[in-house]
């Protein structure tokens, strides 16, 4: 760039978005590598420690539920399935938590130096979803080895990821905004999470809740983790019906959808209210 | 003022800061009393704040702690929202307030400089592109995949402040940047600060360290309370923040002040038979003299003396010299004696002799700064200026119309 160039140009103060897009995406890529480098390379083991605490989940999920107490065992393909759903569950879990002290303990960065704030908790869910790639492709391992047959829809995990992402995303921004004022959204959010665990088929899963009450479908999909997890085990594992089934009909999968979209805005709305002041308050 | 050769143009800034009175940290608070309102105390910390900086100039901003310099450099960095008013920048602005915001101890530098280099803007190709640059500038070749963790705070700030310089900003806010690192480094900053100032960089510099000032800015703005108080000539602004700084001291307090690391052992002045004495005629030899002792070990050290005039105007100084170069390292307990000699030209009037220690050869770091250290008087010739100059007169006349030389 030339000297003579340079236009005069107002500094508009921190956003939640600033700055050229490049940099913007350059910046939360890098730190979400560094990141996931960071929390394998502390250990000798490395990643395979990021990978045990899903498994050793499962591990103990499948022997208490499916050995001692013989529940679903009329599903098919029961322990790909709960893995599977393990692995979706905690990308939910680690990028929303993850995200929410993300501003405060990156202070010495934010206020010491101008970037797009909006940054920190979107690299912290991206480090999640590196994490969650990695997971995957050990469960679709899991699976060929499982005896599973290949087959096409599985190219549709990605949009299952989309989905997911988008709401963490979502819940992260309006989570990790609202604790650099509120310190008690940590325990707070961790005992909802906690209740969204039960309250979406990880290992209970929908036929166990259907049975006895089938009108609960519909509101039980609403939750749309429900619905994504759901969907996940249609398109990867098959034998079971879809959530427009449960519900009654396609058109109710806009609630979900809408719960999806609805977060998203909501926390990039308040994330933006925010992050002006954000510097000052923490 | 031509507006193309502006860099930053700040225009009627105000910005205060709202402490809450009462302040709930908690939802359940905020859920428990919905309808309570926040109450804040208004803390102004800058008010209508204007002044420009061109293109390619050094400007230094001065200030006691707490007159909002930082918070000034944070708005114009853009990390604090301002209340009121405008500020404008021209090109890229390396966007740190401090070097080495954002390294991670527990990963090895090149990542550090990655990071830190994406954060100044180049792209993550660009920034591998000139990591060894980086790394050679900053002489720590050998320490690439060191963690930052084992890195000394020097080699830190030497690795910062090399992806600041390469990442080739157009303008740079630097807040006391040279305080730390050894003294062949800040020479090397030094160097840096010269051939960024002859590329035109534009360069914002927050520091105590007048000498810093002077040597380098162009222009100089001092902060008090708020408000810019001086801008203008760096020496003029080093002198008032000076002033500022040690009003409280500029007592008549003579010899004996004491630091913590170098006392004013003596001031004084001698006549021309060596004879202490505190009037001096005009045109007679004057020799006047510094004393002081190092109380702990003091690296490069640095002793300048100056006059100046009932009205605080510095007339002249002078810096102590060795053998054609800076004073050696002094040891606790060793006293240096500094002395300069001249002729009276002072016009009759009462003069104050000045002195001041500094560490670092770049006289960063004041350790004794007296400015009333003595008084002398000077008498016998009333002069319309503050001193004579040596001269010689000659007047011809000539006639209109006669061409003038």
């Amino acid at each position: 760039m030339s000297a003579t160039d340079l236009e005069l140009k107002e500094v508009r103060g921190p956003a939640a978005v600033s700055g050229s897009p490049r940099r913007f995406v350059n910046l939360t890529w890098l730190l979400a590598t560094t990141d996931f480098k960071l929390s394998y390379f502390g250990s000798v083991l490395g990643y395979l420690w990021t990978l045990m605490q899903p498994l050793m989940f499962f591990g103990v999920l499948y022997f208490v539920f499916a050995v001692l107490l013989d529940l679903n065992k009329d599903v098919a393909n029961f322990p790909v399935l709960l893995l599977m759903n393990i692995v979706l569950f905690s990308f939910f879990q680690s990028g929303t938590g993850g995200a929410i002290p993300s501003v405060v303990v990156r202070e010495g960065v934010v206020r010491k130096m101008q970037f797009p704030r909006l940054v920190i908790p979107l690299a912290t869910v991206t480090t999640a979803a590196i994490n969650l790639f990695f997971n995957l492709v050990v469960v679709l391992i899991f699976m060929l080895s499982y005896g599973l047959a290949p087959r096409l829809t599985w190219l549709l995990l990605p949009v299952i990821v989309l989905a997911l992402f988008v709401l963490t995303t979502g819940i992260a921004m309006l989570l990790s905004a609202l604790y650099v004022r509120y310190r008690d959204v940590s325990p707070i959010w961790s005992s909802i999470s906690q209740a969204l665990y039960f309250a979406s088929p990880v290992f209970i899963l929908i036929n166990t809740i259907l049975k006895g009450h089938p009108w609960v479908g519909r509101y039980y999909l609403f939750n749309p983790i429900a619905t994504i997890l759901q969907q996940a085990r249609v398109w990867m594992v098959g034998g079971t019906r879809s959530p427009a089934h449960y519900m009654g009909g396609a058109v109710w999968l806009l609630v979900p959808t809408a719960l999806v979209v609805g977060v998203f805005v909501l926390g990039y709305r308040v994330f933006s209210r925010e992050a002006p002041r954000v510097a000052e308050e923490l | 003022m031509d507006s193309a050769q502006v860099a930053i143009r700040v225009q009627q800034l105000d910005k205060s800061f709202r402490l809450p009175k009462y302040r709930m940290h908690t939802l359940k608070e905020r859920a428990l009393h919905p309808f309570r309102r926040h109450r804040f105390d208004d803390f102004h910390v800058l008010h209508g704040i204007e002044f420009e900086v061109l293109r390619g100039e050094f400007f230094g901003i001065v200030g006691r702690n707490g007159s909002g310099k930082s918070t000034l450099l944070k708005c114009i960095a853009g990390i604090y929202r301002i209340d009121a008013g405008s500020i404008h920048m021209a090109g890229r602005l390396s966007p740190f307030i401090e070097l080495g915001v954002g390294f991670n101890p527990d990963l090895p530098a090149r990542d550090n400089v990655m990071i830190n280099a994406v954060m100044m803007g180049l792209t993550p190709r660009v920034a591998r592109e000139r990591f060894d640059e980086i790394m050679a500038f900053g002489e720590l070749e050998r320490f690439s995949d060191t963690k930052l963790k084992n890195y000394s705070s020097g080699m830190q700030v030497r690795l910062a402040f090399s992806v600041m310089v390469h990442s080739d900003p157009d303008v740079m806010l630097i807040d006391e940047v040279l305080a730390v690192g050894d003294a062949a480094f800040q020479q090397k900053c030094l160097d840096v600060f010269y051939r960024l100032r002859a590329e035109g960089k534009t360069i914002v510099l927050v520091t105590h360290a007048m000498p810093l000032v002077e040597q380098f800015c162009h222009r100089a703005m001092m902060l008090s309370g708020g408000e810019i108080t001086h801008i203008g000539v760096p020496g003029e602004v080093a002198r008032a923040y000076m002033s500022e700084n040690f009003r409280d001291l500029s007592s008549d307090v003579r010899a004996g002040t004491s630091a913590e690391e170098v006392r004013l052992a003596g001031a004084w002045m001698t006549n021309a038979a060596g004879e202490r004495v505190d009037t001096v005629a005009f045109g007679e030899p004057m020799r006047l003299y510094v004393a002081v002792e190092a109380l702990g070990p003091i690296k490069t050290p640095g002793i300048a003396m100056w006059l100046t005039s009932e009205d605080g105007v510095r007339v002249f100084s002078a810096g102590a010299r060795e053998d054609g170069g800076g004073l050696t390292d002094l040891e606790p307990g060793e006293r240096v004696e500094f002395s300069i000699e001249l002729e009276n030209r002072l016009t009759a009037g009462r003069y104050y002799l000045g002195c001041t220690v500094v560490r670092g050869t770049a006289g960063l770091e004041a350790l004794l700064f007296q400015d009333r250290a003595a008084d002398v008087v000077s008498y016998g010739a009333t002069l319309d200026s503050l001193i004579g100059v040596d001269h010689t007169v000659s007047v011809t006349r000539t006639r209109a119309g006669e061409p003038v030389r």
